[in-house]
């Protein structure tokens, strides 16, 4: 079994599926998406995204205007091809480790 | 925000110039969402623990990406990564050894509770700063002084032990009943003395060291309460002090009572008793000193003959070493800093080497976007990777090499011998190994971040010229002065050492054994006794295969500096605080002819020469000619030691205080004349054999006999006269031996430095010599430029060089035993030396000049 994602490069490559983001953008999708569950800091986004640029997960789409910040212009973050397919990676082991959990029957039990 | 804006510089720079803008728009986003003072309140304790947190890991991912690139790009180069962490190590050990050492030495605190109150307290005399008291001087200081809170006398004497096994001499110290609460130390097991103890006639009572305690008596914990016999007494063990107790040397095995006899307090000039004591809290050492030369004025006044110019000396314990000790030990760490130094210049120019050849490279890493500050990071992280490995590796060597350098230890402090490797020394190496670390990162690094720009990439730029060659040279230059310095300074030390060793002790040392049994006194206190045990062991011992002379003394020369007594002309019998002294030994007859020791006139003590006869001594020349100048001494009188005795024989002057002290004149009485109580300490118990039998054949016969003439008797300090007399130089050779491998360590390394930079330069040059040659320079135009250039190294080195060095030898001249600080053969010898390690160094890279190809140099253009 290949080795655990991160949990925080997990989370920005699932917020980054569907749309190009920005770093805050991302920590509210995060957020939303997790209920509130699990609140990104700026610190801890930003290394995620250093090392995630480093590897090649994603890539910077500099200069588009973000609509909350007014006129100011931030970096947005686009998945890359490779961050597409270690997220696919990444959800099949979690569904293998699921499968796996049921079968040894871990069920949770309101499901 | 501004606060905000704060926090992120715990961010490494690079990381904060890539993100600190956005992570300020977040935090102001955040702030405008948070709204009420608790919300904010809780975003601020949020924000600034995860600022914490997340700096510490960005800095950490950075340091983990640098040293992965450093370890990648070393693995490349092995041969320049094993050099680097080698030069490294040993500039780290011989700091970390050298401190160590001294440290132990010098700085550390003794092992004592609240040791910056202790003190030492001397009688001053006239022509002694440091004389030891006289118990009537010790009980009225002690009751006098209000500075200490106690005062407690102690003094050294041995002993023969007879307790499990055979008997044995022991280094025991007297030591008044307080004097261990006044140092604070508290015994392993049993108890320590108590007034009673120390009232004369008191049952005998002993406590034992910690390893005299294992060795003797196998640890036993009942050894409480057990008898053993010193001297013949019966004393019974008390206690035992800890492992790490030693005082006051670490010699000292047993201690006993001081006890004073009822007739003791009555010479004011018998000064026998050291004396250590604690300062009341609050009490300065200023104010004691103040007080104690009141107390000496008062007791001047009180007794104006026995006291006169007596005065009183406080000294911290601590400080109870020798200028010799001290000095030797800061020589040691000076030479070690120089070696640091040429280390560091030699890493340093190993890096900008590495780095000029590296510029494409930076530059490619500057273009890709990495900021300055990233790139000096990396080169500092590159040097540190190098100097870590380089302090493991020289704290392993310093802990091998710290327990050869035990011997500069002296023996005059409470310590142990070997010093104790601790926390401190690694605090030392790794603070040394940082320095060195940064030290030589710092240039290469400089340079990285100046030059990070394109220009590095532009097509056929050529590195190392102008600016950047100067410092390479300076730092050259550096390393030339650094061993220029360590060179001289072994040189004149061992210029030194020579001389030392060459002084002419007065006697010679080949095939003479010596070794000393100390007759017990009650046993011993007859007359009749005593010589009835010399006259057998001598007459025996003459009889031995090989041996041709054997006879007794009361104390080796070099082996006891005491026993210094007034004498005079005038008839009149002199106190002792008189300054015309002459050192009493008492011989039994053959003592000279043993020691060829020259007899140049009249006769040698005899068997005849008894307590029946007039009273007889044989005396040194240099007494003859303070008292008598060109007059024929023999038949003469003198007084001397409570007695009138008449010259018979005149000998040659001996170094009985050691080879490099002047000694006072000697007078040898014959071992019948002793009497009374003077046969307590100056019985002669030092024997003298020569012959020319191989010691080892001849110990195990001489010990028969002793216990054949007494099976109690113990048999110490078996050695040979050379051995006694190299001891005295021992400590200046180890560290000779220590300075001269750092020398020699320097010097290689300096030439390493010159071959490395004109190795470079010639490589870096290739094409202009090409272009010289192509216009038709010969060889030796070629030779000659490059020896130049590194001629020109060398006279600024050593020119430099020489300077400081004379001003090291002025720094040691205390160590130089005459020598003088600008001995030319010692000059002139470095100067030699570093010119033939220059042309050494360059005559390679020369060659290698002359041995460009024009043409493949003009096309590589």
């Amino acid at each position: 079994m290949p080795d655990a994602l991160p949990a925080a490069t997990f989370h920005i490559l699932l917020a980054l599926s569907d749309d190009d983001r920005h770093g805050y953008a991302i920590i509210q999708d995060v957020a939303a998406r997790t209920g509130g569950e699990l609140k990104l800091s700026a610190g801890t986004l930003y290394r995620s995204i250093q090392r995630m640029l480093e590897q090649g997960l994603i890539v910077e789409v500099r200069d588009r205007p973000a609509p909350e910040f007014d006129d100011e212009r931030r970096r947005y973050y686009r998945i890359t091809p490779l961050g597409n397919a270690v997220a696919r990676a990444e959800t099949r082991r979690l569904a293998q480790l699921v499968k796996l959990a049921y079968a040894k029957g871990f069920a949770p039990e309101s499901a | 925000m501004r606060f905000y804006e704060v926090l992120l510089h715990l961010y490494p720079a690079s990381f904060r110039g890539e993100y600190g803008a956005e992570m300020c728009a977040i935090f102001a986003q955040r702030r405008r969402d948070a709204s009420g003072v608790a919300a904010a309140l809780a975003l601020w304790v949020d924000v600034i623990w995860e600022i914490l947190f997340n700096s510490i890991a960005a800095h950490w991912d950075v340091l983990r990406q640098d040293v992965r690139y450093t370890a990648r790009a070393l693995a490349r180069t092995p041969g320049f990564a094993i050099t680097a962490i080698v030069v490294a190590a040993l500039g780290i050990g011989a700091n970390t050894a050298a401190f160590t050492v001294t440290d132990f030495v010098l700085i550390r605190p003794l092992p004592f509770p609240e040791p910056e109150r202790l003190v030492a307290l001397w009688e001053r005399l006239p022509g002694y700063t440091e004389m030891e008291l006289s118990p009537a001087t010790y009980r009225d200081w002690k009751s006098m002084n209000k500075s200490f809170d106690v005062m407690a006398g102690y003094t050294e004497l041995p002993v023969n032990l007879v307790g499990q096994g055979d008997p044995e001499r022991i280094d025991r110290a007297l030591v008044a009943a307080d004097l261990l609460p006044t140092l604070g130390a508290q015994p392993a097991i049993g108890r320590t003395f108590t007034a009673t103890d120390e009232r004369e006639g008191a049952p005998g009572t002993v406590l034992l060291s910690y390893g005299l305690w294992k060795a003797q008596f196998g640890g036993d914990p009942g050894v409480l309460g057990r008898k053993v016999l010193l001297d013949c007494a019966p004393s019974a063990v008390v206690g035992v002090m800890p492992r790490d107790f030693h005082f006051p040397s670490r010699e000292v095995e047993i201690w006993t009572p001081l006890q004073f006899a009822a007739g003791a307090f009555e010479d004011r000039n018998d000064n026998w008793v050291n004396c250590a004591a604690r300062l009341k809290s609050g009490v300065s050492m200023e104010q004691a000193r103040a007080e104690m030369s009141v107390i000496a004025a008062r007791l001047e006044r009180q007794y104006p003959k026995e006291n006169s110019k007596h005065g009183a000396t406080v000294n911290r314990l601590r400080d109870q070493l020798s200028n010799q000790s001290r000095l030797l030990l800061i020589a040691l760490c000076g030479a070690s800093a120089c070696v640091l130094l040429i280390a560091c210049a030699n890493l340093a120019n190993l890096l900008l080497a590495r780095g000029l050849v590296r510029q494409k490279e930076l530059a490619v890493r500057a273009a890709l976007g990495a900021g300055r500050e990233r790139l000096v990071r990396q080169m500092i992280t590159e040097s540190l990777v190098l100097a870590i490995p380089g302090g493991v590796l020289g704290v392993l060597l310093a802990v091998t090499a710290v327990p050869l350098l035990a011997r500069l230890v002296p023996n005059s402090l409470p310590i142990a011998q070997t010093p104790s490797v601790d926390w401190r020394m690694l605090v030392f190496a790794s603070a040394v190994t940082s320095l060195t670390g940064v030290a030589f990162g710092v240039f290469p690094a400089m340079r990285a971040g100046r030059n990070a720009d394109l220009s590095g990439l532009r097509e056929g730029s050529r590195a190392g010229g102008g600016r950047k060659e100067r410092v390479r040279s300076i730092l050259v230059i550096a390393e030339l002065v650094a061993s220029v310095v360590l060179l001289v300074s072994s040189g004149l030390l061992m210029r030194a050492l020579w001389k030392v060793q060459a002084t002419d002790p007065g006697f010679r040392t080949d095939g003479v054994l010596t070794l000393r049994t100390a007759l017990p006194m009650p046993r011993y206190e007859k007359a009749a006794v005593r010589e009835a045990f010399y006259t057998h062991v001598l007459s025996e011992i003459r009889q031995l295969p090989g041996v041709s002379r054997a006879a007794y003394i009361s104390f080796l020369p070099m082996t006891m500096g005491g026993g210094i007594f007034p004498a005079s002309v005038n008839g009149e019998i002199l106190s002792r605080a008189e300054t015309h002294t002459a050192s009493m030994r008492f011989v039994t007859p053959g003592f000279f002819s043993a020691l060829s020791i020259p007899l140049h006139l009249g006769r040698d003590v005899t068997e005849s020469d008894s307590i029946n006869t007039p009273f007889v001594a044989v005396v040194s020349q240099s007494f003859v000619r303070r008292y008598w100048g060109n007059e024929n001494p023999l038949g003469r009188h003198f007084q001397f030691v409570e007695r009138d005795r008449m010259v018979v024989g005149v000998v040659g002057d001996v170094r009985v205080r050691g080879l490099e002290r002047n000694s006072e004149p000697q007078v040898y009485l014959p071992y019948k004349q002793l009497q009374g109580g003077w046969a307590f300490f100056y019985s002669p118990k030092d024997l003298v054999v020569r012959s020319d039998a191989p010691p080892a054949t001849l110990v195990p016969s001489i010990r028969r006999i002793i216990q054949s003439a007494d099976r109690q008797q113990p048999i110490s300090d078996v050695r040979t006269m050379g051995d006694i007399v190299e001891t005295q130089t021992a400590s200046r050779s180890i560290q000779l031996r220590v300075l001269g491998a750092f020398a020699a360590m320097a010097l290689l390394l300096a030439g390493i430095g010159i071959h490395g930079l004109l190795s470079f330069t010639v490589s870096q040059r290739s094409q202009e010599i090409g272009v010289r040659i192509a216009l038709g320079a010969c060889s030796r135009d070629i030779l000659v430029m490059v020896l130049r250039q590194g001629a020109w190294l060398a006279a600024a080195g050593v020119a430099l060089g020489a300077v400081l060095a004379y001003a090291a030898g002025r720094a040691m001249e205390g160590l130089l035993a005459g020598v003088t600080p600008a001995d030319a053969p010692t000059f002139l010898t470095v100067i030699g030396l570093t010119l033939a390690m220059t042309l050494f160094g360059s005559l390679l890279p020369a060659l290698r000049a002359t041995r460009v190809d024009p043409i493949t140099a003009i096309r590589m253009e």
